[in-house]
Order: structure tokens, then C-alpha cells, then sequence
């Protein structure tokens, strides 16, 4: 039988406990266990970046990381980004406004790899734009409505201070 | 329709899924869940082609969790013998697709399922099944697969009289070609092939299937059809249609590729067997080995014109990848590739062979990239022999209305020439270039399609709208339908609300794909709109006392038409909404149609790239697609549509491509060795829309979501020929390619 142990991570400000199978990664944690669905899974290799979620505030592929590993840490999912009155985060605003997506699958990981990028990049360029999202592949969109979101989400997060 | 007077056609309005799915609550396939749901995992073959001698489940069955196993016996046989024809499939080839029978034709063809309280338990005791196999000799490359020695995949399928790979082929004939051919000062004739590229949605296939006691079955997956899932899952099942609901899930990307059902029926047969939902998700691996990635090409392509720059002729050979089963994509390479074009003289023919490779599914215009690639680079050759513009050649051979195509039609209005005529002017076509860079043209074109859709549009008893169609939404359809909902009925598109229903709920809609969705569904749309504002102004009619003649509806209410119709204020849709008991009972109407007067779509692309001469990169560093939208509905999403074909065609030309190890399994089978573009590998892709609209579409749409990948193949290597003086007649041109090319140019072809 699968080793289980239990763990107790912070997902979007609420602890919670779980007793988790020890091969079980983070994304199918969040997936199966809590039903946070948001975090997509697309590549299971971390290329694609659809799972990707904020450990401690950096952002991580949670497919490639055991949701043991994540015992004791703060976990960001898609679904804990908006404000707690449901207020959207000046990301997921942008990308809404400037069609930053088609088909949707890949939006919450680009989503979280944004905040996390204009958390530290303030002021960025379009070409630090498109360096920073190119850890996520958008299959659908060429990335110009991705940029355009990226650049006007730092707009408004720089004016919000 | 009177375009000035447009409010909402033509506005980039925000669509109405974008907060759920930047919020992360759009449910995708794999994200319902059921009580008491369990897992199926499913048994892929090892061998790329070998005879089944026997198939054991009885220790997978025993395993403790394991709470149903199925294989090709639970699925209906159609025999080989008889087609069994469903919209562009054979269900001949797609019960052998999803289950394998007699043999297995592709390493990851399925041999047998299992379902399990998890997915852990279910892939370890697909494991304990025992297969044991006669490995026979594998084929995958074209030029291997139609050599007279070549192992056979069908031994009862045959071309000119014996056992063969070529399963079928087609041919356009326009005028003599010899004789054409006689008349040529210039003959340029060339081969050039292509690798399998993979749609490359990021959402792998995944479903949940529900059967009830009673038989009820209810599906939720992501497809490009409901209709389809319901259609193939029924006959490869043996259920009626009526008793499955196929409930479309949100789609993370489709291209052509959800247009085939892989896991549905499997699903439904371990529900069924089981007694509980089965749960399946595809992981990329299988995805990239068993779905179906385009076809590999080989294709030869000769054009003669005189030397005052006139084509007299032109002859394709197209020969394309069908996979394990037949049908790859051969009308699109040997139908489009000439189309653009008014040439007297045109021979096209393509050629549909099989190999152990999965089989193809669609892809974005299927075969018409290929055959532009090859149709464009030789064009580009004639320009060069005979000193003329590569643009100003196109424009002098442009098709336009009145043109007969080799495939068949006389185009009705189209904006081809249109295309080249901006691009021309366009600064782009004019830019200085620097040292390594290279610009490039080509054209290109698609058929689009028309077809069954259905609508329903009811007025809700506050005055507000509901549209209900039949089209998963892969890029924007419903903000589109939006906009033309509130266009006709005069109100702000934010009071319409626009869902996909699923199969029980809304008449039968043909596939998402053949760029036919919004020119489709537009017009079922408008005729049920139509009938709601008829029954609009009947109820005030009734209000009023007066003749429903008498009543015109007009910015989103019911007016007196004329002075004689008498003095009354107007009445809003809320207005009428709320009397709706009194004056005949809820407001809403449905149209069922089968759509014509889709018509062709036209493009042209520049594009400028930069090689690097150490490491053999080439750079797209400028991007410019000119485009016959018809009418852009929602110009956003019809630029969206024609920045992302162009990205995919950036992958195709220069990096992707299916890499086939010595026993014949893929040997790139995931996003680390199978390079699509980041955002890093693109410029700005710019997207100008020419609208000529379709006199044929009560809003003038054309489809636009397929054309923006043909050309973009030969734009990229006609670039890289500008740029080095080297022809590749070989994609992709990656880096080592480029490189080993740079130092021996036969090496390009």
C-alpha cells in the first residue's frame, strides 16, 4: 500500500489537513482532494506552466512538486487570487478586458505566473513580458492579448500602489 | 445589413466566460466529479504493429479495486467490408481506432481498459493483462510505406488490384496540362515533404461517463461536438441516440483534434459494466502517441509560365500520412493548394497512405498547409526565374469573383485580390532589412464549411435574452453571438446571455470546426430572432389594439410603423416581457437549419526573419497576415484567430515535428521534446482584417479561424530562401537542419 502521511498546508489563507499518499503531487492534491479545479494540468513535466500556483509567493509548476513538500507552506491557487469580496486581481481583470485568452485552459497558470512576476517587476517592458511568460504555453493565442493584459495589469498595480 | 448603423457587429465586447475562466471556475472536461465516481485507465499497445493472438483480463479483473475491464469485444464491430460513414468518418476505422482489433497498427494503440476506485489502482492492473502478440514488420515514413515491399497494414484493402498502403486518392483536373504545360518558357518542378505536427491543445482528452440503471447515459467531455460524441458514442456502443445526453464541457483547445471520439464509448462501456461513473483523463504522453497529430507529406509540384509572366500550368502530387486507418486529410493539400489561383490548366491529385503511426485527426484547414507550403515555394522559384515581384505574380493570377477553381466552384464574391493589394502597401512590404534577414510571401486559401446548426432565443420574464446554440465555444463564439443577438434585437449585448447546450436541449449542431460556428450558428440566430421580434410585435399589437402589420420593432422596441398606426408610447422588451401571460404565453424561438453560402477564405503573409549563422536559429522578427474576414463580428476574436494560426504555423515550419524511434514508437512524446512557440520565439504577430463581406450571411461572415495557418509555411521558408539563397523542401527547418545546410545546401532539400 501507498505511504500516506499527513500534512497541514495554507491553500488560499485557510490551513487545511489532509492525510495525502506520498507520491501524490500538488496539483492532484489540490485537484482531487480540495476540488480547487482551477489548476490545470497539461503537460504532468512542468513545460507547459497550466498548474502553476504560488508557493510562499513565488510561483511553481505544481505538478512537479509533491504535496508534502508543500507541508507547512502557503499555497496560492487561481481561486484564492480575487479579493475575499470576489473583487478580480488587476491580472485576471487585464486578461479578461484585453481578450488575454481563447480557449481559457492555460489563463490560470498565465494568470499566476503574471502576479508573480509584476509583484517583482513592477515597471516591466514588453520584452520582459514576453521573457517572463515563456515558462507557459499558450497553444491558442499568439500571446498578444496576454501581453497587452501583462502590461496594462502592471499599469494598474503600479497607479494602486 | 447597413454596417453604419452598427452598434454592437463589430465591437470587441468582452465575452461572457471570461470571469469564470480567469477565476479558475470554468469546468473543463476533467474537472466534473461524481458521487461514487471511479477511474479508467487504458492498456496501449507496446508494438507499433503486430497480429493479437490472444488477450487475457482474467488477473486485471481479480485485482482487488477493479470494478470493470473492456476490450474490443465490448465495442461494435463494423466490419471492414462496408463503410459506415459519419460526417467525414468511417466507423469502420473509428471502432478499430478506439480499441484495437485483428492487430494493433501504432505503438499506443488500445488494447483494453480498466476501471478502478483509483487511477493508481486501474493503470497497475492494466499491467496484469496478458497479451500475447505476432510482432510483424512496422512502416511509418511515406516513401517507406508505398514500396512494393513494404509491410501491409490491411491486407483487404487494394490499390490497382494488390494488397497496398495508398488507400485512396483524389483528383482535380482544370483544362490540359500538357497542353499547358507545351506553352511554359519557365518550368519549375520540386519535392519538398513535411513532418506529423500535433494540434498541440494543452488540455488532454478527458471525460466522465455516467450509465444508469435504466440505460440513461450521460456524458461530460471536452470535444469539438456534442452531437458527434453522442453520434459515434451510440454506434460504437450500440445505444440509441436518445438515451445519452453528451454534455459539452469547456474545450482547452481542440484545432481539429476533439473532432474524433478516443475515451467517450470506452468510458461509457466500463459505466455501464460497472455500475458506477468512470472518470478518464488522456496524460500527455498518450495524447502526444495515440490522438491524432497531422499528417506527415511528401509532394512534388511543377508550375510552367511564359516569359512575360503568365502561368499556364500547374501540377500537384500530394501524398499524405493517413496513420493506422485510412483518411488523411488529401482534399485539403490537393484542393487548396491551387485555388488561389486562376490558372487554365491545373492536375491535382492526393494520395492517402497508411503507416503505423496513430491516425490523423484534424488540423487547423487539414492538408492545406501542406499543399501551400509546396504550391507557394515553387511560385516563389517563378517569380524569381522570371523577375517579377513575388506579390505582384500572385496578384496577377489572383482568383476573383467569376474564377473557376480546379476544385470545383466558381468563387462568388471573395476579397483574394484584396489581400495583396494591402499588402503591397503595406510598410512592412517596403521595410529595410539587414544582414541574415530575409523576407518572405504566400498566399492561401480554405474552404470553409457550412452546415446543421441550431439556436433557440427566449425572452426572459424580466426582458432579458437567452440564446441557446449547439457549438462547444473553443474561441470566442459566444461573445460573437452576443453581439449579433443584441444587434438584431436592439438592445445592450450585456442583457444576452449566451450558453451551449447540450444534446438534449438544443437541436442538432454539426462540429466545431470547418471555421463554420459563427457563420453557422449567426444564421440560426437570426432567423429564431427574427421570429421572436415578429412575436414581439404581434404582442404589442395586442396591447395596443391594432394590427401586428402596423408595428415595426426598432432600437430594442415596438413603435407605431406610421402616423396611421396611431399615437402609443413604445413599448421596451421588458415592457412586453412582463404581459407575456396575458397576451399568449412565453416568447422564444427556435430555427433548425442546414447553412449554405459559406464561402472560401483568402490569405496573404509577409514575413522577415533573421538566421543565426552559429547556432542555426531562425527568428521570426516581423509577422504581417492580411486576411478576407467577410465581417468581423468581433474583430478581437477574429484577430485572435489569425495571430494564433500563424503561431502554429511558425511551430510547423521551424520546430515541431513527430520524431520516430528504431521501433517505431515516438520518441518526442511531450511539450520538453516536442517545442511549440513560447511567447519569447514570436514578435508581434500583426492582424489586418479586410472585410469583404459575404453577400451569402445575413452579417457577411466568412470563416476565419482555419485559412490563418495555410500560408504561413511557405511565407517562413520562402523568408529563410531570402535571407540564406537556400530553398528548404524539407520542414522543419530547426536549427540543426539550418545549420548542416549552412555548410552543405543540399542538405536543405
Amino acid at each position: 500500500m501507498a505511504d500516506k502521511r499527513e500534512i497541514t498546508v495554507t491553500i488560499n489563507g485557510q490551513a487545511q489537513t489532509a492525510e495525502v499518499e506520498t507520491r501524490t503531487n500538488l496539483a492532484d492534491f489540490l485537484r482531487h482532494e480540495l476540488e480547487l479545479t482551477g489548476t490545470h494540468v497539461g503537460c504532468e513535466h512542468g513545460v507547459c506552466g497550466a498548474c502553476t500556483v504560488l508557493v510562499d509567493g513565488a510561483a511553481v509548476r505544481s505538478c512537479l512538486m509533491l504535496a508534502v513538500q508543500a507541508d507547512g507552506h502557503e499555497v496560492t491557487s487561481v481561486e484564492g487570487l480575487a479579493a475575499a469580496d470576489g473583487t478580480l486581481h488587476p491580472v485576471q481583470e487585464a486578461f479578461w478586458k484585453n481578450h488575454g485568452l481563447q480557449c481559457g485552459f492555460c489563463t490560470p497558470g498565465m494568470v499566476i505566473s503574471v502576479a508573480a512576476f509584476l509583484k517583482d517587476n513592477p515597471n516591466p517592458t514588453e520584452a520582459d513580458v514576453r521573457s517572463a511568460i515563456s515558462g507557459n504555453i499558450c497553444r491558442c493565442t499568439g500571446y498578444q492579448g496576454i501581453v497587452a493584459a501583462a502590461l496594462e495589469a502592471a499599469e494598474t498595480m503600479r497607479q494602486e500602489g | 445589413m447597413n454596417e453604419m448603423s452598427n452598434k454592437w457587429i463589430g465591437q470587441s465586447t468582452i465575452r461572457p466566460d471570461g470571469a469564470e475562466k480567469v477565476t479558475g471556475r470554468a469546468e473543463f472536461a476533467a474537472d466534473t466529479n461524481m458521487p461514487g465516481m471511479i477511474w479508467g485507465s487504458v492498456l496501449r499497445s507496446p508494438h507499433a504493429h503486430a497480429r493479437i493472438v490472444s488477450i487475457d483480463t482474467s488477473k486485471a479483473e481479480a485485482h482487488p479495486g477493479v470494478k470493470a475491464v473492456v476490450t474490443a469485444q465490448d465495442i461494435v464491430d463494423f466490419p471492414v467490408d462496408t463503410p459506415v460513414p459519419l460526417g467525414i468518418q468511417d466507423m469502420r476505422w473509428m471502432c478499430r481506432n478506439i480499441m484495437a482489433r485483428e492487430k494493433v497498427l501504432f505503438h499506443g494503440h488500445p488494447l483494453a481498459a480498466v476501471a478502478a476506485t483509483s487511477e493508481a489502482i486501474a493503470a497497475e492492473a492494466c499491467k496484469l493483462i496478458e497479451m500475447e502478440y505476432e510482432v510483424l514488420p512496422w512502416v511509418i515514413e511515406i516513401e517507406d510505406a508505398i514500396k512494393p515491399d513494404a509491410p501491409i497494414l490491411h491486407e483487404y484493402l487494394e490499390h490497382d488490384g494488390k494488397p497496398s498502403n495508398i488507400t485512396g486518392t483524389l483528383e482535380h483536373k482544370l483544362g490540359d496540362v500538357e497542353e499547358g504545360f507545351a506553352q511554359a518558357d519557365v518550368i519549375i518542378e520540386r519535392s519538398f515533404t513535411t513532418r506529423p505536427v500535433h494540434q498541440g491543445y494543452i488540455e488532454p482528452h478527458a471525460c466522465l461517463v455516467s450509465v444508469a440503471a435504466d440505460g440513461k447515459t450521460t456524458i461530460w467531455s471536452s470535444s469539438q461536438g456534442q452531437f458527434m460524441v453522442r453520434a459515434m458514442t451510440a454506434m460504437l456502443t450500440d445505444m440509441p441516440q436518445s438515451d445519452i445526453r453528451a454534455i459539452p464541457a469547456e474545450i482547452g483547445g481542440g484545432f481539429g483534434g476533439k473532432t474524433i471520439v478516443y475515451l467517450e464509448p470506452v468510458a461509457t462501456m466500463l459505466s455501464k459494466k460497472s455500475g458506477r461513473p468512470v472518470k478518464m483523463v488522456m496524460s500527455r504522453e498518450d495524447v502526444m502517441r495515440a490522438s491524432g497529430p497531422t499528417s506527415g507529406s511528401m509532394s512534388t509540384v511543377k508550375i510552367g509560365a511564359t516569359k512575360d509572366g503568365q502561368i499556364v500550368a500547374a501540377e500537384g502530387t500530394f501524398y499524405l500520412q493517413a496513420g493506422a486507418l485510412p483518411g488523411s486529410p488529401i482534399r485539403g493539400a490537393a484542393g487548396c493548394g491551387f485555388a488561389p489561383y486562376n490558372i487554365p490548366n491545373v492536375h491535382s491529385v492526393g494520395i492517402d497512405v497508411v503507416s503505423n503511426r496513430s491516425k490523423v485527426a484534424a488540423y487547423r484547414a487539414p492538408g492545406a498547409p501542406i499543399g501551400a507550403f509546396a504550391v507557394e515555394s515553387v511560385l516563389d522559384e517563378v517569380a524569381e526565374a522570371l523577375n517579377i515581384d513575388p506579390l505582384e505574380l500572385r496578384l496577377r493570377h489572383a482568383a476573383r469573383e467569376g474564377t473557376k477553381a480546379a476544385h470545383g466552384p466558381t468563387y462568388p464574391l471573395i476579397g483574394f485580390v484584396e489581400t495583396i493589394e494591402a499588402a503591397i502597401e503595406h510598410p512592412h512590404y517596403k521595410a529595410p532589412l539587414g544582414k541574415h534577414q530575409g523576407r518572405g510571401v504566400a498566399s492561401g486559401f480554405w474552404f470553409n464549411a457550412g452546415g446543421e446548426s441550431s439556436a433557440q432565443v427566449n425572452i426572459t420574464e424580466d426582458g432579458n435574452v437567452v440564446v441557446t446554440t449547439g457549438h462547444p465555444d473553443i474561441g470566442g463564439s459566444r461573445a460573437a453571438i452576443a453581439n449579433v443577438a443584441a444587434e438584431l434585437l436592439g438592445i445592450d449585448y450585456r442583457r444576452v446571455s449566451v450558453l451551449i447546450g447540450d444534446t438534449a436541449t438544443v437541436g442538432y449542431s454539426n462540429l466545431t470546426g470547418g471555421s463554420r460556428v459563427l457563420f453557422a450558428s449567426a444564421m440560426a440566430v437570426t432567423d429564431s430572432a427574427g421570429q421572436v421580434i415578429t412575436t414581439l410585435c404581434e404582442r404589442a399589437a395586442k396591447i395596443w389594439d391594432i394590427d401586428p402589420d402596423a408595428v415595426t420593432w426598432e432600437d430594442g422596441e415596438a413603435r407605431p410603423a406610421g402616423d396611421n398606426a396611431g399615437q402609443f408610447e413604445p413599448l421596451s422588451l421588458a415592457d412586453i416581457a412582463a404581459q407575456a401571460t396575458q397576451t399568449g404565453g412565453p416568447i422564444g424561438h427556435g430555427a433548425q437549419l442546414n447553412t449554405t453560402g459559406a464561402q472560401g477564405g483568402f490569405a496573404t503573409h509577409i514575413c522577415d526573419v533573421e538566421v543565426d549563422m552559429d547556432l542555426g536559429i531562425v527568428k521570426v522578427l516581423r509577422y504581417t497576415s492580411f486576411q478576407d474576414v467577410g465581417r468581423a463580428v468581433h474583430p478581437a476574436y477574429v484577430e485572435g484567430q489569425m495571430q494564433g494560426g500563424v503561431a502554429q504555423g511558425i511551430g510547423w515550419a521551424l520546430n515541431e515535428e513527430y520524431i520516430f524511434d528504431k521501433d517505431g514508437h515516438v520518441d518526442n512524446p511531450g511539450f520538453l521534446d516536442y517545442r511549440m512557440p513560447v511567447c519569447s520565439d514570436l514578435p508581434m504577430l500583426d492582424a489586418v482584417m479586410i472585410e469583404v463581406p459575404n453577400p451569402a450571411h445575413p452579417q457577411g461572415v466568412r470563416g476565419v479561424g482555419e485559412v490563418p495557418l495555410v500560408p504561413a509555411l511557405a511565407a517562413i521558408a520562402n523568408a529563410v530562401h531570402n535571407a540564406l539563397g537556400l530553398r528548404f523542401s524539407s520542414l522543419p527547418m530547426s536549427p540543426p537542419k539550418v545549420l548542416a545546410a549552412l555548410e552543405m545546401p543540399e542538405a536543405a532539400e
